[in-house]
């Protein structure tokens, strides 16, 4: 047997599948601006009520879990594993902090009684109901793919420990840093919809 | 040289088979299953013309009844059509035609067929766990399941693990045919075959992720209750429509558009003679692709949307029959003063375009804004389907299977058997299925267990006609089984006369396809 290894062939599958990730949100992005449309005052008293300051210090904290990300990649490439290493675990450990911001967020809203399907909740007007369908919808999918990412940052971790991707072989690290940056790209977006909006 | 068959790689036995990456061998798994689900969907479509043999009651409750067409369309869409031409014949030939070894990613392609497993087993569960027997129609629509005591949750849930197998299989085909052309492959080299599952991977990879999360949200609808298509909440069930069929339109050219490329193939060997009109062939599957992917509304011209979207929808809905009227001409154009031979699967494939044009044609009625109000829901759009994916896409495997059965397996398929099959196949076929249009065109509703005593003649011919069809079937895989084992051992490399590259290496091919990776300098129809 000859060996199959592929590196362009990697980061084109790569970028196919995050193409079909990023349909998997405008699913939910359409239904967002569909419900928006029909609703702007409601969306808009509603994200105030959301707890910004916390929004902001999480879109700082995937942001700078990106940068982390990229040099972990920058420095493998080099031929530094050890700096590689440190970086990539900064990565790993931003992106705990943000699923640790995400959980207090998420157990204030459900201690106030605002939830999905919660009595609270639907005594409110429909609009209302809707943008906490979508919120919770989305930042958990999204939740879901940091979550996801943290597993592969943590194997990402292990194969440098053990050389099995080194600068020789460094796509499959390059290909989290895609996804990972996807992660990040998507609450770019999400951001500004549910915590900004006028 | 030893065939796939008989150089195992790492494990032996059964374990050999699943759990290895060669592509013949999962492109076999995938047979298989793909197979036996269908054999149970036929069942089951055998069981539902049973019960509508006579008006009332005649062999089960309506329940029951509404459970087996949903399952029915469940396993005949999501385990049959949608993976079928490009997880079997895709996986085995089309790294083949490209003169590659394997696919690009050969661990995903055997983890594709895990997660298909997967998939239908959580299918089977959903049938005997939480209510019971989904009773939805395939198309699972709200807020009809969101309030059904039956088990939509998992059902759904397994029709979105299916989803993401058909991901994993586009992305493997999109990038294997980008990277592993041999040298001299040009693009317009390509076999249409390969042309067709291209186009096709694109469509699972950028539609498929759109019904993923339709299906996660009418999950998370159930379990959580989130209201986002929920009426009661301030969802609107109108919006799951739209997500549904931005995918499942697009998803009938995930069933059709790689029966087309079988039949492209099929056509110039069996008249020795080149495609006409290689690309325009080629082109109109990525036009199918692209203005396939803007035509949803089509299902939904009587669901509320507005009168603008709905005149939209319908034009566009005629332009994609464009594209596909010229592959038609272009198919019959080939044959013209070719030196034709009638094999078994060339004459599966003239049925294909007899019946995919019926298909195609009765498709435009409904596409008609007026006449669609009459037609929407009735038996006429169950006779279109069975027309265009039995007629079509069916068929088309019926000659993919007898056109490669000596390559996959190395041996013979005899001739009598197959003939006197498609004889009863073809007057089945159109018994069971034509009375349906008529039916339809009458104002018999889809999806009912009961009727209106007018209707009963047409029912019961319908009924007898499944009957032929059946036997038809089974005449002819029991043929296929007999040659599997009994056949007579095909020795030659290229017994159809065939340029392309499957054809220039032995039947069944060598682990690793080629012993060396050649040098492509004609194409793909240039016979001698
Ligand atoms: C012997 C073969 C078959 C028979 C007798 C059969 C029969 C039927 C009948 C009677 C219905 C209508 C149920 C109703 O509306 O009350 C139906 C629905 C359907 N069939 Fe078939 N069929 C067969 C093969 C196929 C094949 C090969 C496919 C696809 C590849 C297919 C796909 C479907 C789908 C998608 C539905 C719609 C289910 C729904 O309404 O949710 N069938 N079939
Ligand atoms: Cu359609």
């Amino acid at each position: 047997m000859e060996n199959h290894r592929n590196d362009g062939g990697s980061k084109l599958g790569m970028w196919l599948f995050l193409l079909s990730e990023i349909l998997l949100f405008g699913g939910l992005f359409i239904l967002y601006s569909v419900y928006r449309f029909q609703n702007p005052q409601i969306f808009h008293l509603a994200a105030e009520a959301l707890n910004r300051p916390l929004g902001v210090l999480n879109t700082l904290v995937l942001l700078t879990s990106s940068l982390t990300m990229a040099l972990s990649i920058f420095f493998l490439k080099k031929g530094s594993p050890g700096r590689s290493l440190l970086f990539l675990a900064s990565t790993l450990f931003l992106g705990i902090l943000f699923l640790f911001n995400k959980y207090l967020e998420w157990t204030w809203k459900v201690q106030l009684g605002i939830y999905p399907d919660a009595p609270r909740l639907l005594e409110r007007e429909r609009g209302e109901v809707l943008f906490y369908g979508l919120y919770y919808s989305m930042t958990g999918l999204h939740g879901l793919h940091v979550l996801v990412g943290l597993g592969i940052l943590s194997v990402m971790l292990f194969f440098i420990l053990k050389n099995k991707i080194n600068h020789n072989h460094s796509v499959p690290l390059e290909n989290t840093g895609l996804y990972w940056h996807l992660v990040d790209i998507v609450w770019i977006f999400l951001f500004p919809l549910f915590y900004l909006i006028t | 040289m030893s065939s796939f068959y008989e150089d195992e790689g790492r494990f032996r036995g059964i374990l050999g088979w699943i759990f290895s990456t060669d592509h013949k061998r999962i492109g076999l798994l995938y047979l298989l299953a793909i197979f036996a689900f269908s054999a149970v969907g036929v069942l089951l479509g055998f069981l539902m013309r049973l019960e509508l043999m006579a008006p009332g009651p005649t062999i089960m409750r309506p329940q029951t009844y509404n459970a087996i067409f949903t399952l029915h369309g469940v396993i005949m869409i999501f385990l049959f059509v949608i993976p079928g031409i490009p997880a079997i014949f895709g996986n085995f030939f089309l790294p083949i035609q490209v003169g590659a070894r394997d696919v690009a990613f050969p661990r995903i392609n055997l983890l594709s067929w895990w997660i298909y497993m997967a998939g239908a087993g959580l299918a089977v569960l959903s049938l005997f766990t939480g209510g019971g027997p989904v009773d939805t129609g395939w198309t699972f629509y709200v807020p009809y399941s969101l309030r059904t005591p039956v088990n939509v949750p998992l059902a759904v849930f397994a029709v979105f693990i299916l989803g993401f197998s058909s991901i994993l299989t586009g992305i493997n085909f999109v990038t294997t045919t980008h990277q592993l052309r041999a040298p001299g492959m040009t693009w317009f080299r390509l076999p249409l075959f390969v042309w067709a599952i291209y186009a096709t991977a694109w469509v699972q990879i950028l539609a498929t992720p759109v019904v993923g999360i339709t299906l996660l949200l009418t999950l998370m609808e159930r379990l959580a209750g989130v209201g986002i298509f929920d009426p009661l909440k301030g969802g609107d069930p109108i919006l799951y429509q739209h997500l549904f069929w931005i995918y499942s339109h697009p998803a009938v050219y995930i069933m059709i558009l790689p029966a087309m490329g079988i039949i492209s193939e099929i056509i110039p060997v069996f008249a020795q003679r080149t495609i006409f009109g290689y690309k325009a062939i080629a082109f109109s599957s990525l036009a199918i692709a692209v203005v396939g992917s803007f035509v949803w509304g089509h299902h939904m011209f009587v669901s509320g949307q507005s009168d603008l979207a709905s005149i939209i929808f319908s034009l566009l809905t005629f332009l994609v029959a464009v594209p596909s009227g010229v592959k038609v001409f272009n198919w019959v154009s080939t044959l013209y003063k070719g030196s034709i031979e009638v094999s078994p699967p060339l004459l599966f494939a003239l049925t294909f375009i007899f019946l995919f044009s019926i298909g195609g044609l009765t498709g435009l009625f409904q596409g008609a804004l007026a006449t669609n109000v009459h037609l929407h829901d009735t038996y006429w759009v169950v006779g279109h389907f069975h027309y265009v994916i039995f007629g079509g896409t069916g068929f088309a495997i019926f000659g993919a299977l007898h056109y490669w059965f000596p390559k996959m397996f190395g041996r013979r398929v005899g001739k009598k058997i197959p003939y006197l099959a498609w004889a009863l196949l073809f007057v089945g076929f159109n018994t069971l299925y034509f009375p349906m249009l008529i039916l339809g065109w009458e104002g018999m509703p889809r999806r009912y267990y009961d009727y209106l005593p007018q209707f009963h003649s047409l029912h019961l011919v319908s009924t007898v006609g499944s009957w032929i069809l059946i036997a038809g079937l089974i005449l002819m895989f029991g043929h296929l089984i007999y040659s599997l084992f009994r056949g007579e051992k095909e020795r030659l490399e290229n017994p159809w006369g065939g340029a392309t590259l499957e054809w220039q290496i032995p039947s069944p091919p060598p682990r690793e396809n080629f012993a060396e990776i050649p040098r492509v300098e004609r194409g793909p129809y240039e016979f001698r």
